[in-house]
């Protein structure tokens, strides 16, 4: 009996998410009939792809014990570079790279103030938040910038064997930061710096480098986000980026890493996108006012942590 | 009726999922005695220290409290009773001061509002029972460890304790400290207030305690008076057999100076001189704040080096990083294993394999499969008892967790240990264990400097010993020289340096 016990707390704390995914999709599959067509769950996956693209980074950065609350603001940013970029030299591979690039150094940026400044994470990307939101309205004046170069297109947009491209681009994604993860001597470190800062330090591992490599992967990751949003919508908007942070950190959170850092899977996190993603999809199949979805978002999150919390503490006293 | 007791527990079992940590134990405490309890790590001493201090329930069984039966669900409810315990981790709020955290939760108010003269009052009055000269408006940020164990000590008064269980109380005071502490449990006792004292430390029980219990494996062993019985007797109890000479022998050393360390100064640590040779068990005493944890720490390049030089066989070495002393063949036990040692929630293997990490990489990959097999061999060579590999640290006792930090250090092959309190909080069997693992390692041309205020370990280990005080050496000690006396007098100075 006591071998089950250990069984559903080891399910509940390290695989909640997909637990809370199965209960949704039967509960969505029943109420809303048409939910479950493969037009339908594919859209939602494409809907979800951008920000469960920044949750990967994000996962990264909460590992070690950090925040990044810039993301949207390099989302935004990036992609409108990326399309001011295109309109001037109708380069879909230049307009990459420049996203993709301006994404990173933002990250790099970031992660320099919190490693090499000694700066708290929050505060820091609280700051660049700021700096990339504003800086996004100056560059666009406020106005989208449309984007009108096909293969560019294709990003957002395309299919390659009847998946949607930012369904491929999500999966080699996470399989790489998998792999980073459980297989590299950096995936090694990110959990143990979120685990034990001075122990870590104190075992021979460059925190400081560390720390800025992760908060460079979550920008990259954004950038890339950027991208293939611009892309899927045709244009760069003013706005674009904001609200993103929350939906990764909370998909992040649903996916059960530890908001402390040192503990946490980046798969789940992927499930943890898709948990927000199908609820708002599920409300709106079923006509709810869309303004109910943020406040049932907000529900989802509260019971999972208080969730979390239970079996931890019931797992705690087990040993 | 009145009972002879103060506190009585009777037939105490808990039962955890899968495991009896107490089986039917008993335990009488008489007022106004020290009672000691001692057993290993696992034999059920804090378990049945937080069933009296109401932080959790028994299955079964009852206590007694002035010989009628009590029940009580949370410590504070305890505390209500007249038990109350100090942890061997504070809990002080640091930017409080002495009076708010002595009264916390039970401020004294009037209309409402925190009635601040009587506050100081009455903190002043149990500072003063306690013959303490700190001010009730101090910071306790400001105050010395052992300055805030007697703040502890303080808040247990403060609600009329009757019965106060220590955990380890001396584990970060210095030997002036303790005597002080010591001191303070012997007026505590003379006004009929019963302690129940927890300690690694044998010499200490012998020192203050009237009565001693043993335990082992959930098991009432053994009441005795501390008068009646002898050092032996009580650790073949605790272990259940016969422990052999706690202290390997010690054979000659070689002459090659492996470290020269010239005018070294840093944090706490003024213009220091010394050499180690090579397979050596060079001890570092001195009382807590001598500088000693820094030296390690400023050699190891994890603390700033203001001036002077270190030489690792005849080549000057430039540390700024704990990576580079790794990388030139110095390794650091740190003293503070939970902060400084390991890596709490993360798994055995991924704490031993962390400092050598690039043994395992191939092509930039981690070889799973080799990290494995050199996991197996430090569980295996030290003796860690887990139940896998991927439990986690923090689940080990301090033992164990203690040999995790040991082969986690050693998987990066130094040449030159510094072992920072390698003993702090760790039972009798596993001390011995560690101790034959430093001197194997000697055997294996390694050279150790070891930084202990534990006096007995320091002078059992030692081949030569130098004495801080103040930043300073201020004595070498030959080991045909040792005595307890000679280095007290040195470290607390009473002895003028030569």
């Amino acid at each position: 009996m006591n071998e089950t016990r250990k069984v559903v707390n080891r399910v509940m704390t390290q695989y909640r998410s997909f637990v809370i995914l199965a209960i949704i999709l039967i509960v969505a599959s029943v109420i809303a009939p048409n939910f479950l067509s493969f037009n339908n769950i594919t859209n939602v996956i494409r809907q979800v792809s951008i920000s469960a693209m920044l949750a990967c980074g994000m996962t990264f950065v909460i590992l070690t014990g950090g925040i990044d609350l810039s993301v949207g603001g390099i989302l935004g940013m990036s992609g409108a570079l990326s399309a001011g970029v295109l309109a001037a030299t109708n380069s879909a591979l230049l307009a990459v790279l420049v996203g993709q690039g301006f994404g990173l150094i933002c990250g790099i940026v970031n992660g320099l103030f919190i490693s090499y400044g000694d700066l708290p994470p929050f505060i820091v990307t609280l700051a660049t938040m700021s700096l990339f939101n504003g800086g996004l309205l100056l560059y666009t004046s406020g106005a989208p910038i449309t984007v009108g170069n096909d293969p560019y297109k294709f990003i957002g947009k395309g299919e390659l064997f009847g998946i949607p491209f930012p369904i491929i681009i999500l999966a080699v994604v996470y399989a790489i930061a998998f792999f980073i993860l459980s297989y590299t001597p950096f995936g090694r470190s990110v959990y143990s710096i979120g685990g034990n800062e001075e122990a870590t330090r104190l075992s021979g591992i460059n925190i400081k480098l560390n720390k800025t490599y992760v908060y460079a992967i979550s920008g990259l990751l954004s950038g890339l986000g950027g991208i293939v949003l611009t892309s899927r919508l045709g244009s760069a908007q003013p706005t674009a980026g904001q609200g993103y942070e929350l939906d990764a950190i909370a998909a992040v959170i649903l996916g059960g890493t530890s908001l402390s850092g040192g503990q946490g899977f980046v798969l789940p996190t992927v499930v943890g996108s898709m948990i927000l993603g199908i609820l708002t999809n599920v409300l709106t199949l079923l006509n709810v006012n869309p303004y109910v979805s943020n406040i049932l978002k907000g529900i989802v999150i509260l019971v999972a942590v208080i969730i979390d919390r239970k079996f931890k503490s019931l797992s705690a006293t087990a040993e | 009726m009145k009972s002879e007791y103060i506190l009585e527990l009777r037939n105490i079992t808990k039962i955890f999922p899968g495991v009896k940590a107490l089986d039917n134990v008993h335990l009488e405490v008489k007022p106004g005695e020290v009672h000691a309890l001692c057993g290993e790590n696992g034999a059920g001493k804090s378990t049945l220290m937080k069933i009296i201090s109401g932080a959790q329930k028994a299955t079964s069984g009852d206590i007694y409290f002035e010989g009628k039966k009590v029940t009580y669900n949370t410590t504070k409810e305890a505390q209500n009773i007249g038990i109350s315990m100090i942890y061997q981790e504070f809990n002080l709020v640091p930017h409080l001061s002495v009076a708010e955290n002595i009264y916390m939760g039970k401020l004294p108010t009037k209309n409402g509002m925190v009635d601040w003269n009587k506050l100081y009052k009455s903190t002043q009055k149990i500072l003063e029972r306690l013959q303490l000269k700190i001010s009730p408006k101090t910071l306790v940020s400001n105050l010395t460890v052992g300055e805030m164990q007697m703040v502890e000590i303080s808040k247990c008064l403060s609600t009329d304790s009757k019965v106060i269980i220590m955990d380890e109380p001396t584990a970060a005071l210095t030997e002036q400290e303790i005597s002080t502490l010591f001191n303070i449990i012997k007026s505590l006792t003379s006004q009929g207030i019963a302690i129940i004292y927890i300690s690694h430390r044998m010499d200490e029980i012998f020192e203050i305690s009237d009565t001693i219990t043993v335990f082992r494996d959930g098991k009432h062993i053994k009441t005795m008076k501390t008068s009646d019985t002898n050092y032996d007797e009580v650790v073949s109890l605790m272990v259940g057999q016969n422990i052999e000479n706690l202290y390997p022998e010690r054979e000659k050393v070689s002459d090659e100076v492996v470290l020269k360390v010239e005018n070294l100064s840093g944090k706490n640590v003024h213009n220091v001189s010394f050499y180690l040779k090579k397979g050596e068990i060079l001890g570092i005493y001195g009382l807590m704040g001598a500088g000693n944890i820094e030296l390690s720490k400023i050699l190891y390049g994890a603390l700033h080096k203001e001036s002077g030089k270190v030489m690792v066989n005849g080549q000057e070495l430039h540390c700024t990083k704990p990576l580079e002393a790794i990388e030139k063949g110095i390794g650091l036990v740190p003293d503070d294993r939970k902060n400084e040692g390991l890596v709490l929630i993360r798994s055995v293997k991924e704490n031993i394999s962390l400092a050598s990490l690039k043994r395992i990489v191939r092509k930039g990959i981690l070889d799973r499969n080799a990290e494995k097999q050199a996991v197996k061999n430090s569980i295996n060579s030290m003796n860690i008892k887990v139940s896998s590999p991927e439990q986690l640290v923090g689940n080990l006792s301090g033992g164990n967790q203690q040999k995790v930090v040991l082969s986690k250090v050693l998987r990066a092959s130094p040449d030159i240990l510094i072992l920072d309190e390698p003993t702090r909080g760790v039972d009798v069997g596993a001390r011995a264990e560690i101790y034959q693992i430093i001197d194997i390692l000697t055997k294996q041309h390694k050279s150790i400097l070891l930084i202990s205020t534990d006096l007995t370990e320091i002078l059992g280990m030692s081949d030569r010993l130098l004495i801080m005080k103040e930043g300073k050496i201020v004595k070498e000690v030959l080991r045909k020289d040792f005595s307890q006396e000679l280095v007290i007098a040195y470290a607390s100075g009473g002895v003028k340096s030569e």
